[in-house]
């Protein structure tokens, strides 16, 4: 029998993590000067769209403060590697059973104990359909959970004792535990329960911050946290607190930074995007982020389906100059796209077999066009939907222009006015065009990026692809205990998507983020979030 | 004049129905679900969305949403917003920090507006004249965001005389750079306004009389041709007011003033129709009060109005 202890191997792997960045510094630069210990660090955020539940909650505005203000079983260092935070140890021998055992002596802010009882409680709430949480889907792969019915209690979710709980699953999923440091998997303590509407109000945590008192959370304006002395786990704040300022636009959030007014920005504008790594030499980052971008082209489309279909797709990619948009409309600021996922995740690739289709070559393209044109005659017009509002038109335009000139035909943007219009055409499948799509990892896995979107039927694969060969290889590679072996099989589920084309690989977006001089050991996560707990920042002398 | 007030205030009641309901409809008839929209490029299952849809009444038809929200306006509740905030708090406390701003902006266009205007418009055609002409036309062409990114990067920025945007609760002292902002927008329409009622009075029979009357000019100005010619002036920033009690949104945006304009902006944005309807009832009634209120000024700057019983 073999046994996977996942926070054995996630530890040993940060340590490794640790070393690398260590050899750096003593290489590069001095070591980092000490911060104030009670320095409150000011950063950028957006008004949470929901109540700061965490399973209510999907959207970065919320996510930040969530983050920080909970631990969830694991976390996610810099790298996108999982850590053990609550945990003390997550087992399993055949990826379908799993058995949690949560460190000893963890408590909320409000002195409740984090319990088996403060997850699985908050897991059961979250999966029930009548509570209408935004992220229930995070739980559908749990035995018993349902959308045809109100679930209270899962049938999968077993409380053994105090600190140990299991977790049976509907069918093997090796990358299970990876989920478990996202947000929809935090647990909420017992008080919580009297008033859910008042803990969404003022949440009690048990994370490196905590709310600094009730009606922390001042709407539309900001929400001060400040270090929660009580927590025990790995991701200790070496500052005092943290600011979180909301910002109707990124120029603002900027033009603070500029001022002085904030620490440290984690989105720069449209219109600081040439000039930002010169404004902020040496304090600013422009690094590969858990986000892939694509453009959707759903089966049901004519002359895009079967063989004359493939062809045509392949034909779309290489017409596409990834390299000269990137440069040209995102300054850089996007990363050509190598594969359907992303670079920072564990098990990236960019020699898959069959992702040559992604470069750029206009007499492959034409050629490619001739023979779909050989099956059937092409007509009409190609068109990319998108959402007006939300700064897609530059590229959308250049892509369009770059197949008019490259495959010889009628090809434009279709926009909708705005982002809740273009998304319910896409949903009730009344769009009628190609569009564009994004896909951030909600975990750092391969599977996220393949599984919900690609799989037949799965929930947002808004072309309706369907390959039964695909599916059968995510299911084996969800299956495999073995972690390298899971990757081998996603990586070849990916051949098939080469083939293919269900969407058409654009780029990767990248982090954007810069700080001010007062502060330091500013380092952005997998997700392009600042670690804020790692922030130094001098005492306050001008 | 009381008969005139109560009368004013009934006519109030249709008014306020008929917006809100229009408002709502519009609201409503915008493309697209909000509820979907919630999910960001995500597709939830479609049972999630009918749960979610039930719990904001948004699966009800039009009518029922829209009597469920006017009955709750009359038991002082004004719903609640998608992060579970109710509305009533939300307008408590955006409304005195746009009102502080667009108070802090009716003085300052007031103060240099009407000044200036005066001056040239006894100064006709003199240099003051002419060089105010020409800044007027300049700030009457430029787009508020423009003066609002300049002033930040000069002001704020550059020589750090101001906060770049404001601080917390949006104290005053954070709010005189975008007050500024605000006020360029309607300085140069007052000076134009009051440059050209002055003259309009300057040539007026009782001026000449109370000339001939001897009269000194010190006196004769600030009471006779002032005084009279500010009714066009009082009538506009009634108007200009209301503009910026609603029209704030650019300005509050670059300068992150937690404000009426930058909230509903965002509320629009998400779709929200309790937040969007309740904001612009309250408008119209700030509006309809604001208008009554220089309704009644016209009196006390022109003994000849009266009103009719």
């Amino acid at each position: 029998m073999k046994i996977k202890r996942i926070g054995v191997a996630a530890i040993a792997l940060a340590a490794a993590g640790a070393l690398a960045l260590s050899g750096c510094a003593t290489s590069s630069e001095p070591a980092a000067p000490e911060g104030d210990a009670t320095a409150i660090i000011t950063t950028n955020g957006s008004e949470p769209q929901n109540p700061l539940i965490p399973t209510n909650t999907n959207e970065t505005g919320g996510g930040k403060i969530l983050d920080s203000i909970f631990a969830g079983l694991i976390y996610y260092d810099a790298k996108g590697a999982p850590v053990n935070d609550m945990a003390e140890s997550i087992e399993t021998d055949d990826a379908q059973n799993y058995t949690i055992k949560i460190k000893a002596d963890q408590k909320f802010t409000n002195g409740d104990p984090v319990d088996a009882e403060s997850f699985v409680k908050a897991w059961n709430y979250g999966a029930a359909l009548d509570n209408a949480q935004l992220s229930s889907y995070f739980f559908d792969s749990i035995e018993g959970f349902s959308y045809d019915e109100n679930v209270p209690e899962l049938s999968g979710l077993k409380v053994v004792d105090d600190l140990t709980f299991t977790v049976k699953l509907k069918q093997p999923e090796s990358d299970f535990p990876l989920r478990l440091g996202y947000s929809a998997f935090f647990p909420v303590p017992a008080a919580a329960w009297d008033d859910l509407a008042a803990f969404g109000e003022n949440p009690i945590g048990n994370g490196p911050y905590m709310l600094d008192g009730e009606g922390a959370w001042k709407h539309n304006e900001r929400i001060d946290l400040v270090k929660n002395e009580d927590y025990q786990g790995p991701r200790q704040a070496v500052n005092g607190g943290l600011d979180i300022i909301f910002y109707a636009t990124q120029d603002a959030a900027y033009a603070d930074l500029q001022g002085g007014n904030l620490d440290v920005i984690d989105a720069i504008p449209d219109s600081a995007l040439g000039t930002y790594e010169t404004d902020f030499e040496g304090r600013s980052v422009n690094q590969a982020v858990a986000v892939f971008q694509s453009f959707v082209i759903p089966d049901r489309l004519a002359h895009f389906g079967g063989e004359e279909g493939k062809l045509r797709r392949a034909a779309i990619s290489h017409a596409i100059d990834r390299q000269e948009v990137t440069d040209v409309i995102f300054s850089g600021t996007r990363t050509p796209a190598h594969d359907f996922t992303s670079p920072v995740i564990d098990g990236y690739s960019e020699d898959i077999p069959g992702s040559d289709v992604l470069d750029f070559d206009a007499d492959k393209a034409k050629e490619l066009w001739a023979e779909a044109d050989a099956i059937s005659p092409w007509s009409g017009s190609f068109q990319i939907g998108y959402n007006a509002d939300g700064g897609h038109q530059g590229w959308v335009d250049a892509v369009a222009n770059q197949l008019k000139n490259n495959l010889g035909i009628d090809a434009s943007g279709a926009p909708y006015p705005t982002f809740a219009e273009f998304r319910t055409a896409i949903t009730d499948r009344t769009i009628q065009t190609a569009f564009r799509t994004g896909w951030q990892g909600d975990y750092p896995s391969l599977s996220n990026f393949l599984g919900p979107i690609y799989v037949t039927g799965a929930g947002s694969n808004d072309g309706d692809y369907s390959n039964p060969e695909f599916d059968a290889l995510i299911k084996e590679g969800l299956g495999e205990t073995d972690v390298q072996a899971g990757i081998e099989k996603f990586q070849q589920a990916q051949e098939i998507l080469f083939e293919d084309l269900p969407a058409i690989p654009l780029w990767y977006a990248t982090a954007n983020g810069a700080w001010g001089e007062n502060v330091d050991n500013v380092e952005f996560g997998w997700n392009g979030v600042p670690l804020h707990y790692e922030i130094t920042k001098a005492a306050a002398s001008k | 004049m009381a008969g005139y007030i109560v009368r004013r205030v009934l006519q109030a009641i249709p008014v306020l129905l008929g917006t809100t309901f229009l408002i709502y409809f519009m609201v409503f008839a915008m493309p697209g679900d909000p509820v979907v929209a919630l999910f960001g490029d995500k597709t939830p299952p479609p049972q999630v969305l009918e749960a979610v849809r039930e719990q904001y009444h948004l699966d009800q038809p039009f009518i029922v949403q829209y009597l469920l929200f006017l009955g709750g306006i009359f038991r002082g509740d004004f719903g609640t917003s998608f992060s579970g905030q109710p509305v009533s708090e939300i307008l408590a406390t955006t409304f005195p920090v746009t009102l502080r701003l667009a108070l802090m902006a009716i003085f300052i266009e007031m103060v240099f507006g009407i000044t200036i205007g005066l001056i040239s418009g006894l100064r006709k055609g003199g240099i003051f004249d002419a060089s105010f002409l020409v800044v007027s036309l300049i700030l009457i062409s430029l787009p508020v965001f423009v003066v609002a990114f300049v002033a930040q990067y000069v002001f704020a920025i550059q020589l750090g005389w101001f906060r770049t945007t404001a601080g917390p609760g949006a104290p005053i002292q954070d709010l005189i750079l975008p007050a500024i902002v605000l006020a360029t927008i309607s300085f140069a329409q007052i000076v134009r306004l009051t440059r050209a009622s002055v003259i309009e009075t300057d040539t007026q029979d009782f001026v000449r009389t109370a000339a001939s009357k001897g009269l000194s000019r010190r006196r004769i100005v600030p009471v006779h041709i002032l005084r009279n010619s500010l009714i066009p002036v009082v009538t506009y920033l009634a108007v200009d007011f209301g503009t910026l009690m609603v029209g704030a949104t650019v300005t509050e945006g670059i300068f992150n003033v937690p404000g009426v304009g930058r909230t509903l902006y965002q509320a629009i944005i998400r779709n929200e129709a309790a937040t969007v309807v309740s904001f612009v009832t309250v408008m119209v009634l700030i509006y309809l009060f604001v208008n009554l209120l220089v309704d009644l000024l016209y009196a006390v700057l022109d003994p000849r109005i009266r009103y009719a019983k």
